[in-house]
């Protein structure tokens, strides 16, 4: 029985997706239409009462919030793929701290940023000029400590790559692609670098080309 | 070596404190006053750069992220006191899952409740009445999830005490104490159980009398 992944076109779910590629672990993907609410179907939200997605159904196991997912999958399949844990578990604590700084600090910022710039436009409404303001000088300032973390290593949680970097994959995209401020990545120098080799892995280029951004 | 956790007065470094005790982990305690904008010196931001707390040192070993700390000390002490990852993958993935929705779901708006209601006062700060109304009911709306969610599993990833409920610990307690909303946890039954079993477990009286929040 092979885990099904629900809503790949967008954001979130795409960290699941790029995950499992790492991990060498076959998935099906189930298609779910936010713009025309099927995440808050009664038959959905008895996966996700919280009407988000992802949600992933491996069998009987279910589980949702990719970073959630991530790790899941991560520990499961340790000893195949890439090992996006670390290798002890001093290393496995850098990854939860940097993994946690990506959804504490980075997520929130490009998220509004997405909503406003992206998600308004499709959907003909005004965008919140200061919120799009205020979000991007605070996802400068996060980006100013990267700068300086990439500055003593290589990727976030140490010399290896792991799910705290995978995670920033989906919604970095969307702010160097769709939404035009790829300069926020290219005028700091680490950041740049980082940016050029995550985003380059064969995992990111195939879940990019099977399941095209909505945006 | 006794690990440090800054910041013991605040309610993010409550989670490490109590994770802490269940583990039977010593740890020491330094004061960080964030009225007083300690958390933006600089010495403390070469520990956090964020500026944020808790961080926690451990001889070199340095990390932040309240949520990150709980993670890492659970599974390095795994086999001492209580088991707050679950016995199996499958347990722990459900303990990810619930952990993830308190840091999403449930902390944005109790956090958003606890800044205006408890913080904009002493700051100073003209307080959001219509945010406040606002983050009630997202978290209404999250508690009427976990009361269907509890009244099938005694805790939130299972019939096991874990590092998912007890990571609401800190908030639960502002919301009905400090901020007098406790009829949010009273009018819902299986939530209601839920934060009596979860707020009278030793761990937690003990950090909240070693520890009292400001102006407790």
């Amino acid at each position: 029985m092979v885990v099904k992944v629900y809503g790949p076109v967008y954001g979130s779910p795409k960290r699941v997706l790029v995950c499992l590629i790492e991990k060498e672990v076959e998935f099906e993907t189930v298609p779910i239409d936010l713009l025309k609410g099927e995440h808050k179907d009664p038959d959905y939200l008895k996966l996700q009462p919280f009407g988000t997605v992802p949600v992933t159904e491996d069998g009987d196991y279910i589980l949702y919030e990719s970073r959630a997912i991530i790790r899941y999958y991560a520990e499961k399949y340790k000893s195949q793929g890439a090992d996006l844990l670390g290798k002890t578990i001093e290393e496995r604590g850098q990854v939860e701290n940097w993994l946690e700084v990506e959804a504490h600090s980075y997520n929130p910022p490009i998220h509004t940023l997405t909503v406003q710039i992206l998600l308004f436009s499709k959907l003909g409404f005004t965008s919140d000029q200061n919120l799009i303001k205020e979000s991007e000088e605070k996802l400068s300032k996060v980006l100013d400590v990267y700068e300086e973390r990439l500055s003593k290593s290589k990727y976030l949680a140490g010399d290896f790559f792991s799910l705290a970097d995978l995670s920033h994959l989906p919604f970095t995209h969307y702010l160097v692609g769709p939404m035009g401020k790829e300069d926020m990545i290219r005028s700091r120098k680490h950041v740049s670098a980082w940016w050029d080799d995550i985003s380059s892995r064969p995992s990111w280029q195939k879940v990019f080309q099977l399941y095209p951004p909505v945006f | 070596m006794v690990v440090k956790v800054y910041g013991p007065a605040f309610a993010s470094p409550k989670r490490v404190l109590v994770c802490l005790v269940e583990k039977e982990v010593e740890f020491e305690t330094v004061p960080v006053d964030l009225i007083k904008g300690e958390h933006k010196h600089p010495d403390y931001l070469k520990l956090q750069p964020f500026g944020t707390v808790p961080v926690t040192q451990d001889g070199d070993y340095t990390l932040f992220e309240s949520r990150a700390i709980i993670r890492y000390y659970a599974e390095k002490y795994k086999s001492q006191g209580t088991d707050l990852l679950g016995k199996t993958i499958e347990e722990r993935g459900q303990v990810e899952n619930w952990l993830e929705v308190e840091a999403q779901n449930f902390h944005p708006p109790v956090f958003n409740l606890t800044f205006q209601i408890m913080f904009t006062p002493i700051l100073g700060i003209p307080t959001d009445e219509k945010l406040i109304k606002e983050s009630e009911e997202k978290l209404d709306k999250v508690f009427d999830v976990y009361e269907e969610r509890l009244s099938k599993n005694k805790y939130l990833a299972g019939d096991f005490f874990s590092l998912a409920d007890l990571s609401h610990l800190p908030f639960t307690q502002y919301l009905v104490c400090q901020m007098g909303k406790e009829y949010m946890i009273r009018d819902r039954k299986h939530v209601s159980a839920w934060w009596d079993d979860i707020s009278n477990r030793p761990s937690w009286k003990k950090v909240l009398e070693l520890y009292p929040a400001p102006g407790a």
